[in-house]
């Protein structure tokens, strides 16, 4: 390619939310690369202020479609961490099982409608159903699963009804836990098919070794309780989050940023596989091993290649939970209810894009006085620039412009954006065009 | 006789009910037997530059999207404002009752000037005229279909013009009001299949006010129960809070 090359694309497709690559190389300097944010501002805390206890995971749900589970879940877990209230084992699990659902219904989407169509060459999943049925169809029971979990334990998965603070405000029966269970089952087949699939696939080459920061709680392969875990660092109380975000503002994203040891760190599936392999299933790991995937993997490409394989671990994981659950029998739980005081609390989860945290202040009268949430995507967003700012002098020689600008629009979508949440991002401008 | 194109975009949202729609698994593939889907960025790279019915989800907040709305309109022979933000504003209008100016300082404390808002997160129908809405937080993916269909056959969506309450009592829930919790369902549009109440919680509004809403009668619920009437305004200011201000 030549020396000299303006890439600019507005509104990058399959990503949830608005987002812009820029790229600008003048004889083979880069004079410009970036990734603008152009979502339009929610004000999300903001609009928390004054807001009563029980409406908080209402509202902070709607920050994002996609990820409403892992917004309610935070938004739950910092009112019952303000609140000192303690899960119940049943409490935890149904939370558990209910991140699983999300997991199963965002990794699903990601990698078989956003990721799939650009290993395939096509530009989205519909023309796939002329060509690639099986695969689409596959894909569609997955979701279903994923979707159909959420119901069973939220009442729905996009914006659930049914987890409050303190419990659960209608509970699964024994026998839809049983028919999932068998879902759970056969869906262990369809996720050996797509690492078949994707295993035949060729991603871009491309190393960048990264700070990788997730959750960690010793023992398991933590989903929605424990501390800190940092590559470069260690682990660090859930509590010291703001220690490890270090939020800042950059002019051309409506999302903030965040860096802790380094100039960016990364968060999300490959985060958590490099941090909590050992942890995963003897199935994970094998279907990992499948995949090519090894511990301490740096191509942020193989994000969407580790969502597979958690997807394999949570299958794993569930069928232990939804078991344990069977054989004592669903309790009838009332949800604890929370004794007002001032309060402050902070509630750290595992979302499929990475690690999530809420924090809420509360009045003597439940009433939120201060609020605060750190989307994984705005965590993400320097650690893609900083990728882009690598692939792209590297690649200016030996690319073509069309292949670059594929290649980035891909970059950014195997870290499964949700632009929405950041702003509470996508689209590539090569500019000068 | 050819399919009608249909195109989906989005502003100021959470992109949950084109998630929802995405989520229609194998009755998706039914639809497109009738709709031909010529747009859909969330999880589309094609683009199109006609078609017959657009469905906008989300609400009006900059004025910078004006030109993409009014563009929209004037390509499409039918727009529907799909979900609550682009039906009544939705929850984005629960920051209405906050300056602009204080919003962004709230938010963005140290570059406010670097973001654009407008004053107000309003419905669609503020910016253009919009000819049928799919309302709900997220939208009752059922409930799409079917106006979907309607739209194609040219008939009227076809939306309830009952309450909650209506669907709520069908399904032999015990009223959340005896459970000494607040609810909107009395003055809120059913086609929910009053969804929250039926999973242990109270309705929230999203679905906005059915015509004609007894405000007077909710008031009295309110007394007869000695319910906190500010719990109330709380919870309309929900989701409604343009949606409410038309009706006072």
């Amino acid at each position: 390619m030549s020396e000299t090359i303006t890439i600019g694309v507005n509104h990058i497709t399959r990503v949830e939310g608005h987002g812009n690559i820029k790229v600008d190389v003048q004889n083979g300097e880069v004079k410009e690369c970036k990734l603008e944010i152009v979502e339009a501002p929610r004000f999300f805390e903001a609009m928390l202020e004054g807001r009563h206890f029980s409406e908080a995971a209402i509202i902070t749900s709607r920050i994002c479609g996609i990820c409403s589970v892992g917004h309610q879940l935070a938004s739950v877990r910092a009112t019952e961490d303000a609140f000192g209230i303690e899960l119940t084992k049943q409490n935890h699990q149904l939370k558990t099982l209910l991140d699983m659902g999300q997991y199963f219904e965002s990794h699903v989407l990601h990698i078989y409608f956003l990721a799939i169509p650009d290993f395939i060459g096509a530009p989205s999943v519909f023309p796939l159903v002329a060509t690639h049925k099986d695969v689409v169809l596959s894909a569609l029971k997955l979701k279903k699963l994923g979707h159909d979990i959420g119901e069973m334990i939220g009442g729905r998965l996009v914006h659930p009804i049914s987890m409050i603070p303190g419990g659960f405000s209608h509970l699964p029966t024994e026998e839809k836990l049983e028919e999932i269970l068998k879902r759970i089952q056969d869906a262990k087949e369809e996720l050996k098919n797509g690492v078949k699939l994707i295993s035949s696939l060729k991603l871009p080459d491309f190393e960048r070794e990264t700070e990788y920061i997730s959750m960690y709680r010793e023992g398991e392969y933590a989903f929605i309780d424990g501390n800190i875990f940092s590559s470069d660092k260690g682990e660090i109380s859930y509590k010291d989050y703001r220690k490890v975000t270090n939020e800042y503002l950059v002019p051309h994203s409506t999302a903030k940023r965040a860096k802790f040891s380094r100039h960016s760190y990364m968060v999300g599936a490959l985060a958590r596989f490099n941090n909590n392999y050992k942890y995963l299933s003897a199935d994970a790991k094998q279907a990992a091993e499948d995949l090519g995937l090894k511990q301490k993997y740096y191509n942020p490409y193989m994000n969407t290649v580790a969502q597979l394989v958690e997807l394999i671990h949570i299958v794993d994981n569930s069928t232990e939970i939804i078991n344990d659950m069977l054989s004592k029998g669903i309790k009838n739980e009332t949800p604890v209810t929370p004794e007002l005081k001032e309060c402050t609390g902070v509630g750290a989860v595992e979302v499929p894009r990475g690690i999530l945290f809420h924090e809420y202040t509360y009045d003597k009268n439940g009433f939120i006085t201060k609020a605060n949430c750190i989307i994984p995507t705005a965590q993400n967003l320097q650690n893609i620039e900083d990728d882009m700012n690598d692939i792209v002098p590297a690649s200016i020689k030996t690319r073509t412009k069309d292949e670059l600008t594929l290649d980035l629009e891909m970059l950014v979508r195997a870290y499964d954006p949700c632009i929405s949440c950041s702003c509470h991002l996508l689209n590539v401008e090569f500019v000068n065009e | 006789m050819s399919k009608p194109k249909v195109a989906f975009f989005d502003f100021t949202s959470c992109e949950g009910c084109q998630l929802s729609i995405l989520n229609l698994e194998t009755e998706l593939l039914e639809l497109l037997d009738i709709i031909d889907i010529v747009e859909f960025r969330e999880a589309m790279s094609e683009k199109s530059d006609t078609y017959d019915i657009a469905v906008i989800e989300g609400s009006y907040s900059r004025d910078s999207d004006l030109k993409r709305l009014r563009k929209i309109r004037e390509t499409a022979g039918v727009v529907v404002a799909m979900g609550a933000c682009a039906h009544i504003g939705g929850l984005n209008a629960l920051r209405n009752s906050q300056q602009r100016e204080d919003l962004l300082k709230k938010v963005y404390p140290d570059h406010p000037e670097w973001y654009e808002t407008n004053e107000k997160a309003l419905p669609i129908s503020a910016a253009i005229k919009v000819d049928a809405v799919v309302p709900g937080c997220p939208v009752d993916v059922k409930e799409f279909v079917h106006i979907v269909k309607n739209l194609v056959l040219g008939k009227d969506p076809g939306l309830p013009t009952y309450p909650v309450c209506v669907e709520c009592k069908l399904n032999e829930n015990i009223c959340v009001y005896e459970l000494g919790k607040t609810c909107l369902g009395p003055v809120v549009r059913a086609g929910c299949n009053a969804v929250c109440t039926s999973n242990g919680g109270v309705c929230i509004g999203c679905r906005g006010l059915i015509p004609n809403p007894n405000l007077n009668s909710q008031k009295d619920i309110m007394q007869k129960y000695g319910l906190d009437m500010q719990r109330i305004i709380d919870s309309v200011n929900l989701f409604m809070t343009e949606n409410a201000r038309e009706v006072q």
